[in-house]
């Protein structure tokens, strides 16, 4: 189906759908008023990324033994970090967050953590995405909620996840949706006025349809992620293969190309990314995007300058500086935040890795961020300053950071942060001024 | 109501109905479910299909190849994946082929409960050439016992001990701890890794909530050092190659406590005695029952469900088939026909169940369940698949159902009537709204991908 099409199709079919409106879009208004227009990324790093090899404190002098052969030394030296302020540096895999936090687009953030403190990867992320202090407490995300508080006419499609699915963080009451790119072809207009109708009393596939022919609509303008010229011909070809009984071909091929490196950010990540920005720089599309990578649970065999844990993180630094170069002018309005369930434990483990700790690292970056700053209330390394003897302590919340972007990166009300968005949280008061006036 | 049984039956407890399928459960539909579970629990009908010792021995030597390939320079990083991903294929493709053909298709949902929740991933190195062993001879044949049998089973797997990192785990003061640290040199260092410990109590057995502590991983994880596999590189490499190997010089050394209990030095049996009381423990008990509960009723299953399936969990001590007849037994279980959204691999096999397709090794079977998100055995994670709505409902998530069924559709052209089929494989469930849009349909392609599409086939 053609964008045109497609787009003619929505206004009939959103109206089939149980009467759901599309909003008028405010971006003319907003272009005459000249109002700056916020993005804001947000990276889940799932499986609880190492903050002491990722932003190594290798001025800490209990770093050294704790982390033995796979400690970083200064920079400059063999295995040198990558500089930042002194005494904590960067991965050297992180050449591009370097050249960010230079160019003052980067806050890294140390000894953070969510309110959790057992070391479940997946109650960790459940409280990471819940915004409230207990695992399964909410089914919906801190991020949908703040989307649904943001002061104007609510949109249907403020937000996007990038996968074909909507993590926890991004569920909940304001219409979001969720986009991945296809490998088959569309539907005929009159297959899809049909499926809306058969679907038009049914609450969750009526909105669901809606949403995502919405998403492709995006995708699809000049420019989209799914755009013919962004389209890889390999997709393209293969868009017929995954039918039963297709005629032999590159059907099974997908499997064999994507080994062995899928839990790695690879090449879908390269994908997301791609997409990510394109959606991010539609003039009207969503503002928010969310995506996640795997694969940073390091028992065993994590390395140091080198090995396993560094190729992961020199794929996600290649991809962010995808994202800046694809989103262009766009980027000097964007957040960019990464952040992980918990951190691991402070001392290499006996199988050569790590395992699950506590307080880790995030980083805020992107054109909008007032960075070139380390903020950490850093709580040393020694065993009587390690949390249980054996993790990193916490010494900022994370969701101190997280109300500090939302309030001044996408003016989300404090009332609201304090109370649907981050309910319980009092204590936890918004890092003011990382975003630059 | 009767035939409500029989869709019910065929749609949530077993995968999906085929054609002709629910008129042969006919009146009693928990007595169709029962009989599934009598007799020996139904094997993959491969013979190609390698075991995991066959598999794990040639990957090690293939591994030891390449490392010496490699100090000559020789390109070999592909080799392992290319020995590794055909064993994949087959494995995936003939679990797909059971799944599709099997008239027990409640105990194949079981095994797949089961898989999932004792979860390796093929994202971890070898597991893409065991992850179908590791169902074939772990959990299979135990899917109709007790379930104390099938946690040992499962957690002694090689595949398990290399997904979970437990090879490498080595007690701090046991023999080959103190022979390392005499020849240390740098700063390497030997000891224990957590990783399995803590996915036992965690996702095996006592659930997240199920009271223990840092220290109960800790210990535990002491407790099963030396847990390894044989015929692997480097500090490994004695013992039956690719088989379950008790090293005791890495295993840490005297009587350890786990919550609350003490269990002397027994060699591996301490932790084959540790997992025994695990099994009984009623935590376990509820943690199992919770997670079968949302499967088979609902993503928040009644507590009253939950409550009767774990005192029959810990009445009968675990014996699966009598949990397996409380579960059919429930009233929940059969009030809400469609509460569960189908996940993606339910979408695909049971729309090949109801449209007899036939699973051809030839033409990429796998491709499916790649484009729709939900690889076989690479759920990404020890926790395996999640299994509610929420997980698996995304925008995109059904336009890609949609697109595919369309695909389906156009393939099959005049081939298949859905109008004849929509009562078969929908029974009661089938509404008139769909009953007529099918047979309004444009065309015989239309009416096969409204019927995938429609919102009851949707769900189960």
């Amino acid at each position: 189906m053609s964008a045109i099409k497609r787009r003619e199709f929505l206004k009939v079919g959103a109206l089939a759908a149980g009467g759901a409106l599309i909003t008028t879009r405010l971006a003319f208004a907003r272009a005459a008023a000249g109002a700056r227009r916020p993005r804001f990324v947000l990276v889940i790093l799932r499986g609880a990324l190492d903050g002491l090899a990722a932003v190594p404190p290798y001025g800490d002098h209990d770093y050294g033994h704790l982390r033995g052969e796979f400690a970083l030394r200064a920079p400059g030296e063999a295995k040198g970090a990558l500089p930042l302020n002194g005494f904590f540096g960067l991965h050297p895999s992180l050449g591009f967050l370097e050249e960010s936090y230079a160019a003052r687009e980067l806050i890294v953030f140390h000894a953070v953590a969510s309110p959790y403190r057992e070391r479940s990867h997946f109650d960790g992320q459940d409280v990471l995405e819940n915004g409230t202090t207990v695992a399964h407490a909410a089914q919906t995300g801190w991020l949908n909620r703040a989307l649904a508080a943001a002061p104007g006419v609510p949109r249907r499609d403020a937000g996007v996840a990038l996968g074909q699915n909507v993590p926890l963080v991004m569920r909940g009451p304001a219409e979001v949706t969720s986009w991945s790119p296809s490998k088959l072809t569309g539907l005929d207009d009159d297959t899809l006025a049909r499926v809306t109708d058969l679907y038009a009393r049914d609450p969750l596939l009526s909105v669901r349809l809606a949403d995502a022919l919405m998403a492709d609509r995006v995708a699809a303008e000049p420019g989209g992620a799914m755009a013919p010229e962004a389209m890889a011909p390999e997709a393209m070809a293969q868009s017929m293969a995954a039918a039963p009984g297709a005629v032999a071909g590159p059907a099974g091929s997908p499997q064999a190309k994507s080994q062995p490196a899928q839990s790695a950010p690879g090449g879908a990540y390269a994908q997301i990314v791609h997409a990510a920005a394109g959606f991010l720089r539609e003039e009207d599309g969503p503002q928010v995007a969310v995506f996640d990578t795997t694969g940073w649970d390091t028992h065993a065999n994590e390395g140091g300058a080198e090995g396993q844990l560094a190729g992961r993180l020199a794929t996600l630094d290649k991809g962010l500086a995808t994202l800046r170069g694809e989103l262009g002018p766009v980027w000097k309005d964007t957040a960019v935040l990464l952040v992980t369930e918990f951190g691991r434990t402070a001392a290499i483990n006996g199988t050569r890795g790590t395992d699950h700790g506590t307080a880790t690292m995030a980083l805020l970056a992107g054109g909008a961020v007032a960075g070139g700053r380390v903020i950490a209330d850093w709580p040393g390394l020694s065993s009587r300053a390690l949390y249980q003897g054996r993790d990193l302590m916490p010494t900022l919340d994370l969701r101190c950071v997280l109300k500090g972007v939302l309030q001044d990166h996408l003016g989300i009300p404090a009332p609201a942060l304090e109370t649907s968005v981050f309910p319980e949280s009092g204590r936890a008061r918004a890092l003011e001024g990382l975003m630059r006036a | 109501m009767q035939q409500l049984g029989s869709t019910i039956a065929a749609n949530r407890f077993g995968l999906g109905a085929r054609p002709g399928e629910l008129a042969s459960i006919g009146g009693d539909a928990r007595d169709w479910l029962r009989a599934q579970l009598k007799g020996r629990p139904s094997p993959v009908a491969d013979p190609q299909l390698a075991s995991s010792a066959e598999v794990l021995g040639q990957a090690f030597a293939l591994q030891r190849e390449i490392q010496q390939a490699r100090r000559s320079g020789d390109d070999v990083q592909k080799k392992l994946p290319q020995f590794l991903q055909p064993i994949y294929k087959s494995e995936a493709t003939a679990r797909f082929a059971l799944a599709v053909t099997s008239d027990r298709p409640f105990l194949e949902r079981l095994t797949q409960f089961w898989t999932n929740h004792f979860a390796v991933s093929i994202d971890k190195q070898f597991m893409a050439g065991l992850a179908g062993s590791f169902e074939r001879e772990a959990i299979r044949p135990r899917v109709l016992g007790n379930f104390g049998d099938l946690l040992v089973a499962a957690e002694m797997h090689p595949a398990m001990l290399l997904y979970l990192d437990n090879h490498l785990s080595v007690g701090p003061h046991s023999p080959a701890a103190a022979r390392a640290n005499r020849r240390q040199r740098g700063n390497r260092t030997i000891g224990i890794n957590e990783n399995l410990g803590r996915e036992i109590l965690e996702l095996h057995t006592l659930g997240v909530g199920g009271g223990y502590t840092q220290a109960d991983v800790t210990s535990f994880a002491t407790v099963i050092t030396g847990w390894s596999v044989g015929g692997g590189n480097g500090l490994f490499a004695s013992g039956p190659p690719g088989r379950f190997v008790f090293r005791p010089d890495n295993h840490e050394p005297g009587t350890r406590t786990v919550l609350g209990r003490q269990y002397p030095d027994r060699g591996y049996e301490q932790g084959v005695l540790v997992l025994n009381d695990l099994a009984q423990h009623p935590s376990t008990a509820h943690h199992i029952a919770t997670k079968l509960a949302r499967h088979f009723i609902a993503d928040d299953p009644p507590p009253a469900a939950v409550e009767r399936l774990t005192q029959a969990f810990s009445e009968f001590g675990g014996d699966l088939p009598a949990v397996y007849r409380t579960l059919i037994d429930l009233r929940e279980a059969w009030e809400q026909p469609l509460a569960k959204y189908k996940t993606p691999s339910d979408f695909i096999v049971s729309s090949y169940r109801g449209l007899s397709l036939p699973v051809d090794a030839s033409h990429g079977p796998l491709a499916p369940f790649e484009v729709l998100g939900q690889r076989t055995w690479q759920p990404g994670s020890p926790a395996g698949w999640p299994d509610r709505s929420a997980d698996w409902d995304g925008a995109s998530a059904l336009l890609k159902r949609l697109e595919w069924a369309d695909a389906v559709g156009g393939r099959l052209g005049s081939r298949r009537n859905a109008a004849e089929l929509a009562p078969q494989l929908l029974g009661a469930n089938l509404t008139d709204a769909t009953g007529t849009a099918i047979a309004r349909a444009a065309g015989a392609q239309q009416a096969v991908t409204l019927l995938l599409a429609a919102p009851e086939f949707m769900r189960r």
